[in-house]
């Protein structure tokens, strides 16, 4: 078999067994998965600029918070349909990623991480400052009747599921897409070696400019679509703990593969699950354990297996 | 007709002129060595040329264009290629995707990109570890793979920084037999340090000592100028 051969069949078959789980899970578990699907769409959002790129934001909750924003209030102030409103999530993305990318590109290294991370937390307090219309803290709730989408209720658990899996899917294609094509090489070089690639004759600065933008709105887009499916807008999710977690879960799951942001995401999220049921103390558990996974995975669960087993694994 | 000219180019680090009102032109289709001892500003001067660092004053002029005011990928879009001093390939990506990157800023399409590198990576000798990553290659082989880099893009001016360092002997006689075959279709500067590849590949030699141009003239009146033998040859 061709790389690209396995390549598709590995993927494929993971979007099937999501699909066909969607007939076999209890519905708690089922729940579960719709989210992770979310939120690991975030993670491969994350994974383009930091696994793909080599470029470690700490603000990436302002582009999930942006999206999930851009949705919500065009819902609850404009009156706009699901759609409209999703799209709006995306174009609030693109904005604010296309102007963060042009201000914090001019910094490298830690530099880069604090801008980020002063840009979120500026995008959180905004959040919180705009309290008329966004219900600061509290948030608010996306009613089940503005939740249709081409006469699919939204709200209801198959739907949702199936949502959740059209939105990673998507994501999962376009990223399978973008690390075989050109312009993803170039990402990869720039992380590699950014003066060589310069060298070479690429823009280095509009590449990376365009990978924040592509994250931005994957990002975004998951963002509003979290919003939308669990059908609830909060500041929360614009806090610094939603930089945080794409970074945990790609870092579990495999910086800079493409399956690498699902199996973070899954993993962390039960391990969370399992060991608040076992104990209060169930941050110490997770916390162990992702000690232990840095010191004997440290690329991660599916940077061990490209590693060790298969090398072809984008 | 010149390909390449400077006039005034100079550079200084903190007081200390790296390179100092260099006048330099390179006539197209010529084979430029560029010698001088350890710090006469070669790199430094090389690296005003493809835009890697900021002149402190001076023009560089490319295919009769001013090119001093322009961003280094442009640069390398209008037809030079630089190989690093120190070595500088991807050392975790493997040897054919080193040399595709190269390739693909000029080439569309995957059987153009393969053909290309294909013959590049044959013609430096490193055909036979396409798929290896490039950082397991010997440093020898290293240096190889950044002329097959250069090589890819067919350039209209090929920057050598000291290629033959850490070649065999046997390598580096295949390396002037390269050099001669791409000076076919590209101007090339060689800074180089082996006194044999200079003498046998190079039509003129620029020396730089102290940031100024030396001297200048075919490799035999450089061998017998004694200026030359004092600041260079003779400690060599
Ligand atoms: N980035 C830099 N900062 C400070 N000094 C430098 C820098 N680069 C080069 N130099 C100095 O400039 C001089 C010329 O260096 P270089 O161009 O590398 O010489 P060569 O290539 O001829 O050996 C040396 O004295 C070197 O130490
Ligand atoms: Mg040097």
């Amino acid at each position: 078999m061709s790389d690209t051969t396995r390549t598709m069949t590995l993927h494929v078959a993971v979007l099937a067994g999501l699909l066909a789980l969607q007939f076999v899970l209890p519905a708690y578990h089922h729940g579960n998965l719709a989210r992770v699907m979310v939120l690991a769409s975030y993670a491969m959002g994350y994974n383009i600029l930091f696994g793909y790129t080599g470029l470690l934001s700490l603000g990436h909750a302002l582009f999930f918070a942006a999206g999930m924003y851009g949705m919500g209030l065009a819902v609850q102030h404009l009156g706009a349909g699901p759609l409209p409103a999703l799209g709006a999530g995306l174009a609030a993305g693109v904005a604010v990623s296309a102007a963060l990318g042009a201000l914090a590109l001019r910094t490298a290294g830690v530099a880069f991480m604090i801008v980020t991370l002063m840009f979120a937390q500026a995008g959180y307090l905004t959040v919180l400052y705009f309290g008329t219309w966004t219900r600061g803290d509290e948030g608010f709730v996306i009613a089940q009747a503005q939740r249709v989408l081409w006469g699919l209720d939204l709200s209801d658990p198959a739907n949702r599921y199936f949502a959740a899996l059209a939105l990673f899917a998507a994501c999962l294609l376009s990223v399978l897409w973008l690390v075989h094509s050109r312009f993803g090489r170039v990402l990869v070089a720039i992380r590699e070696n950014e003066e060589r690639t310069r060298m070479l004759g690429y823009d280095v600065f509009a590449h990376k400019l365009a990978a924040v933008i592509l994250s931005g709105a994957m990002s975004a887009l998951a963002g509003a679509c979290y919003g939308l499916l669990f059908g609830y807008v909060g500041a929360t999710f614009a806090s610094v703990q939603y930089s945080i977690f794409p970074l945990l879960w790609v870092l579990l799951g495999g910086a800079g593969t493409v399956l690498g942001p699902l199996i973070g995401t899954l993993f962390m999220f039960y391990l969370i699950d399992l060991s608040s049921q076992v104990t209060t103390a169930y941050m110490l558990i997770a916390g162990v354990v992702l000690v232990a996974l840095t010191l004997f995975a440290p690329q991660g669960l599916a940077g061990e297996v490209r590693a060790r087993l298969w090398r072809w694994l984008p | 007709m010149s390909l390449l000219s400077t006039s005034g180019l100079s550079r200084h680090f903190a007081g200390l002129k790296a390179v100092e009102g260099v006048d330099f032109d390179l006539p197209e289709g010529q084979i430029r060595a560029l010698i001088g001892p350890n710090g006469a500003g070669k790199t430094t001067f090389v690296g005003l040329l493809c835009g890697r660092i900021a002149p402190s004053a001076g023009r560089v002029i490319f295919g009769g264009r001013d090119i001093s005011h322009l961003p280094a990928h442009r640069r390398i879009n209008l037809g030079m290629a630089y190989t690093f001093q120190i070595t500088s390939v991807f050392a975790r990506l493997s040897v054919a995707e080193n040399v595709a990157l190269a390739a693909r800023r000029r080439l569309r399409g995957r059987v153009r990109v393969d053909r290309a590198v294909r013959s590049a990576l044959d013609r430096v000798g490193l055909g036979a570890f396409p798929r290896q990553d490039a950082g397991d290659l010997s440093y020898g082989h290293q240096r190889l793979l950044e002329i097959a880099m250069g090589l890819v893009q067919e350039p209209r001016l090929l920057i050598l920084d000291e290629p033959t360092q850490g070649l065999a002997d046997s390598e580096i006689a295949d390396f002037k037999a390269l050099i001669r075959d791409v000076s076919a279709t590209a101007t090339i500067l060689l800074i180089e340090h082996n006194m044999s590849v200079v003498m046998e590949t190079a039509d003129m030699v620029t020396v730089m000592n102290f940031g100024r141009i030396l001297a200048e003239g075919t490799p035999a009146e450089i061998h017998a100028d004694p200026a030359v033998q004092t600041a260079y040859l003779g400690t060599g």
